[in-house]
């Protein structure tokens, strides 16, 4: 078994050293300027999140509108933590990561346990609720925590998220979820995702597989979020509103939904498209930038419905000499049942 | 090792505009002494409109200094300057910021709207040592933080505690108002300042807020507590919120029987204002249009020939906001920001919204007018002086 | 007592208008099962066109409400088949991340200079504002003519879905869209009408939100279309007179939690609400379990 889960691990490791080396080169030469430095590391934030969504969304197909607001509640733990104790201090700093990933894991334990019993679109406007919520709260939050500063935003956290940290952590995750999907939980979710029924059937713990699946994505939200906090002067709760939300969604699903390679993909990607559409249209045209934004997402869902990476993973990712591996990626249509035809019955019944 | 050959597009169509524009990077002008501005705006998103204003007042005091978009000179400084959008998203500020520094190479930056997104600005031209001049952003966090001066930020408008307090005085002393409610929205510490700073200086001059209410960003029905303050019959009803809001809100108010005399702040000042809905009421604001110095004349006469509307508060204080770096540019000639610093910091200017002299912490020390809404019009009031 | 009794009008006006938008948004889940997120936007445009039409042509309010429906029931049905229609046999999530591309592209594009202007504009009122008070009880025209013309469309809808042909051939549709084909039901057609009646009623709900909050801009759809759908979902989505009952107690539990409860905390009750229906009963309260999937 141990073959199993070490399988393309060398490659995979050798390209992210090959990768850090080469930006943290680019960097100190300064042939990558600050800018796109910052560019990068907020591509890598953002991915990290989406990550938890795919866990959430693409692997055990669970519908959640909410996921800025767990990214939020973990910028503001890891942000507090750092702002009142830290002061720059990296013990502090990692303390303060786990501290939102912890935080946003077990708020998503809470609110999991009741609302997972939802479905679909049930289930995700039931956790875009609960996203306004928490939105309203952190416009409230000084309140109750003055150092919050509500809706003024909260500064002075300490800004020493850079490059290594961010990557570092990435990396970490993607290996992490890498691993877990191929094992007995991963393959649950799979199950719970293309039959909910078939996998109780089958005696897996449905209700304890979605919480997990739901736990484990919003606290890596909540680590995106720490990671957020230290590389952003501002930590706004007008940053995690639930349209922000969307942008996690569009990521995963353009990416392909139960692809790890796609969401990685999509996620730099996104934050790239629109930073180079900015460069691209100039000042006079900047107005068009949303319009053509939400051209390409329209095209690209209807060019490849199933995004742009689904079923497919890098092989890096997967581990040799395990037969049926590949598939493991492959049928990704939660709520398979629910291709647009057929519905309930009751149109004013 | 398969790689799908949609990765590869999607790499090569990110990866290759970054390197290329990374490496083309580095501002356009090779002289040495040349100036280079940055205006970071929210030109898309929810107050598109701000940074429009924002973006045609910078655009104009530029021209008359000398400068174009294809650049110019004040004295023997050569000019450019870059228009970046921030959608009102403070973390697109950030990253447009570190753009114009890193890349640009910008020494000075005209921005940003809302004082959200200049906090966060704030956090990145300080370290770098390029100087920042914001037109609107009111919030005391702007120039100071956790008791320490950002020392390169700057701004053209005065202060929600300020302004909250004339609005206080003005209620008391001239309208004889002893009781007064609230309505701000929670979302935008703009309202949410203007009404906390209004509510300490009316309770210390003797008077009281007898009901405090707030509403979402987007709510656009306000009867529940409408309905409330009609019970009450407060004196004042204190609507510190932009124009849009305050018109919808104004209509409302009368539509269930609140006869209160509205009172607001400079987020008023706008043409787009319902003026009907709003009749009667007071607001603090930066200056008149009304005013006879030359300065406002000349200003609103211009802007109209070039835009074809009155300026608002914020193409006002965008215009102020630009005048104050030109004028530093005149008096230096220099593009260091140090100098330009220096002198922003020491220096009397004659604005369009009266004199601007900078405090301790950056916070220009000006006088406020009060204008009043009457018969379709901005009606001036009274001047009160800090 | 009789501000409680004022404060309850006040929902219910509240609730009436978050109903004008609910019920498209029902109609459209209740066939496909879509979450048409480009609905609020229709919405926006039907109060332009009416706007546009008479502030800036000078036709008559009679003239411009039914023009703003039928732009808009172009406009639906145009969004359906580019949008939607290439995705219809594909997952569902598709044909949402689709809906939310055209929502963005409906309101950037509609905010740009030469279309509708990013600017906030105030819209004249077609008729005086006239309010009465009667004992106390204020009420005004605009409340009781909201009121009425959900009524009516209510009352209209539900007599088309369940007593006419058509209305036959939607609920066959919505229940199996292979089994109407094989019944010789144009499905596409079907579908296409159900868009532009959704669309239209979004257009006579965009006039009619205009002259109870007379502002608007290219962004206005996104909220009340928000709780427009949040309401039909805690009515029972695709169930119409779910939608009219969702939308009515959102109404009511918006305006008496601000007005005695807490003003700044009124979302938090409003959606938290919302999830304890759902945990209570899972489909909404009117809606029925839907299939197991086995």
């Amino acid at each position: 078994m141990k073959q199993k889960f070490t399988g393309g691990l060398p490659f995979v490791l050798a390209a992210a050293a090959v990768f850090f080396a080469l930006r943290e080169v680019l960097g100190i030469t300064e042939i990558v300027n600050a800018y796109w430095q910052l560019i990068l590391d907020q591509a890598m934030i953002i991915t990290i999140a989406s990550i938890g969504l795919s866990i959430i969304y693409g692997f055990c197909g669970q519908f959640s509108l909410g996921h800025a607001a767990f990214y939020g509640l973990g910028a503001y733990a890891a942000g507090l933590i750092s702002k009142l104790y830290g002061h720059g201090n990296y013990g502090v700093f990692l303390l303060g990561l786990v501290a939102a990933a912890a935080f946003a894991g077990m708020v998503a334990f809470l609110i999991g346990r009741p609302i997972l019993r939802l479905r679909s679109d049930y289930l995700g406007i039931a956790t875009m609720g609960f996203g306004i919520i928490v939105k309203v709260l952190m416009d409230y939050s000084n309140k109750w925590i003055p150092a919050t500063n509500g809706a003024t935003g909260m500064t002075g956290v300490p800004q020493i998220a850079k490059f290594p940290a961010v990557f570092i952590v990435l990396l970490l995750v993607v290996l992490l979820v890498r691993n877990l999907r191929l094992s007995s939980f991963g393959r649950a979710w799979m199950a719970v995702r293309d039959d909910e029924i078939a996998a109780d059937a089958m005696g897996v713990d449905t209700t304890r597989v979605k919480t997990l699946a739901f736990v484990l994505g919003c606290a890596l939200a909540g680590l995106a979020g720490g990671l957020y906090a230290h590389r952003y002067p501002i930590v706004h709760p007008s940053s995690f509103d639930f349209l922000k939300s969307f942008d996690f969604l569009i990521i995963v699903v353009a990416g392909g939904l139960g692809s790890l390679s796609g969401t990685v993909v999509t996620g730099i990607s996104w934050v790239f498209l629109l930073e180079v559409l900015r460069a691209v249209l100039g000042q006079s045209f900047i107005d068009f930038r949303g319009v053509l934004y939400a051209l390409a997402l329209i095209l690209v869902i209807i060019l490849r419905p199933k995004g742009l990476l689904s079923g497919l993973e890098w092989q890096a990712l997967i581990p040799r000499h395990v037969p049926g591996a590949r598939s493991a990626g492959r049928p990704a249509e939660p709520g398979a049942d629910g291709s647009m035809k057929g519905g309930m019955p009751d149109a004013g019944a | 090792m398969r790689f799908p050959r949609l990765f590869a597009l999607v790499a090569i169509v990110v990866l290759i505009p970054a390197v290329a524009l990374s490496g083309c990077a580095g501002g356009g002008g090779k002289d040495k002494n040349t100036l280079r501005v940055g205006v970071v705006t929210p030109l898309t998103g929810d107050v598109k409109t701000f940074g429009e204003s924002t973006k045609n007042a910078f655009l104009l005091a530029m021209e008359q200094a000398g400068v174009t978009d294809k650049g110019g000179k004040i004295g023997n400084v050569p000019v450019e300057f870059t228009i970046m959008d921030d959608r009102n998203d403070a973390t697109e500020g950030v990253n447009v910021a570190t753009k114009l520094i890193s890349e640009t190479k910008v020494q000075a930056i005209i921005g940003s709207v809302t004082s959200k997104v200049t906090i966060a600005i704030s956090n990145v031209t300080n370290p770098a040592k390029v100087v920042q001049v914001t037109s609107t952003a009111t919030n005391p966090k702007v120039t100071v933080e956790d008791g320490k001066r950002k020392a390169f930020t700057f701004r053209a408008c005065f202060i929600d505690p300020f302004q909250g307090t004339v609005g206080a005085k003005f209620a008391l002393n001239n309208l004889k108002a002893k009781t007064a409610a609230t309505l701000y929205d929670q979302s935008n510490d703009y309202t949410v300042g203007l009404a906390q700073y209004f509510k300490e200086a009316f309770e210390k001059g003797g008077g009281k807020v007898v009901f405090e209410a707030s509403y979402g960003k987007d709510d656009t029905d306000f009867s529940a507590v409408l309905t409330k303050i009609a019970g009450l019959k407060p004196d004042i009803l204190y609507l510190p919120d932009y124009y849009q809001k305050v018109s919808l809100i104004g209509g409302q108010a009368r539509g269930k029987g609140i006869k209160a005399v509205f009172l607001g702040g400079d987020g008023w000042d706008s043409s787009d204002l319902d003026f009907k809905a709003m009749d009667g009421g007071y607001f603090t604001n930066h200056y008149s249009s009304d005013d006879p110095r030359p300065e406002v004349q000349t200003f609103v006469s211009t802007y109209k020939a070039k835009y074809g509307s009155v300026p608002d508060a914020l193409a006002t204080l965008a215009y102020d906001a630009t005048n104050m770096l030109i004028s530093a540019v005149k008096s230096t000639q220099s593009n260091d920001p140090e100098k330009l610093r220096e002198y922003l910091a020491s220096g009397t200017f004659s604005a369009v919204s009266g004199t601007i002299k900078n405090d301790a912490n950056g916070d220009p020390i000006k006088a406020a007018v009060i204008l009043q809404i009457k018969d379709g019009k901005q009606k001036y009031v009274a001047t009160v002086n800090p | 007592m009789i501000e409680a009794i004022n404060q309850i009008l006040n929902g219910l006006q509240l609730g009436s208008v978050y109903a004008l938008i609910a019920l498209g948004y029902t109609m459209v889940y209740g066939i496909i099962r879509l979450i048409n997120f480009a609905h609020g936007d229709v919405f926006m445009v039907g109060a332009f066109v009416a706007f546009f039409s008479t502030a800036s042509w000078g036709l008559p309010f009679y003239i411009a409400v039914p023009l703003s429906m039928a732009v808009c029931a172009v406009l639906g049905v145009t969004i359906e088949r580019l949008a939607y229609r290439p995705l219809r046999y594909q997952a569902r999530i598709a044909a949402l991340i689709s809906a939310i591309g055209v929502s963005l592209f409906i309101e950037y594009g509609t905010s740009l200079k030469f279309v509708f202007g990013p600017n906030f504009r105030v819209v004249p009122r077609p008729f005086n504002v006239a309010q009465w008070d009667v004992g106390g009880v204020q009420f005004s025209n605009i409340q009781v003519i909201v009121l009425v013309t959900v009524v009516v469309l209510l009352t209209a809808l539900q007599y088309m879905v369940t007593r006419t042909k058509m209305g036959k051939a939607m609920r066959a549709v919505s229940f199996d869209h292979d089994a109407a084909r094989l019944m010789g039901i144009n499905v596409d057609a079907i579908i296409s009408y159900t868009f532009a009646l959704g669309s239209a009623l979004a257009a006579a709900g965009g006039v009619l939100y205009s002259a109870a909050y007379p502002q608007i801009n290219p962004f206005m759809g996104i909220m009340p279309g928000l709780k427009a759908f949040t309401a039909a979902v805690l009515g029972g989505i695709g169930n119409i007179p779910g939608a009219m009952l969702g939308s009515l107690i959102m109404g009511e539990v918006d305006v008496l939690s601000a007005a005695y409860l807490s003003s700044r905390l009124r979302d938090v009750f409003s959606f938290s609400i919302l999830i304890l229906v759902l945990l209570i009963k899972p489909s909404g309260l009117l809606g029925k379990a839907g299939p197991e999937k086995v």
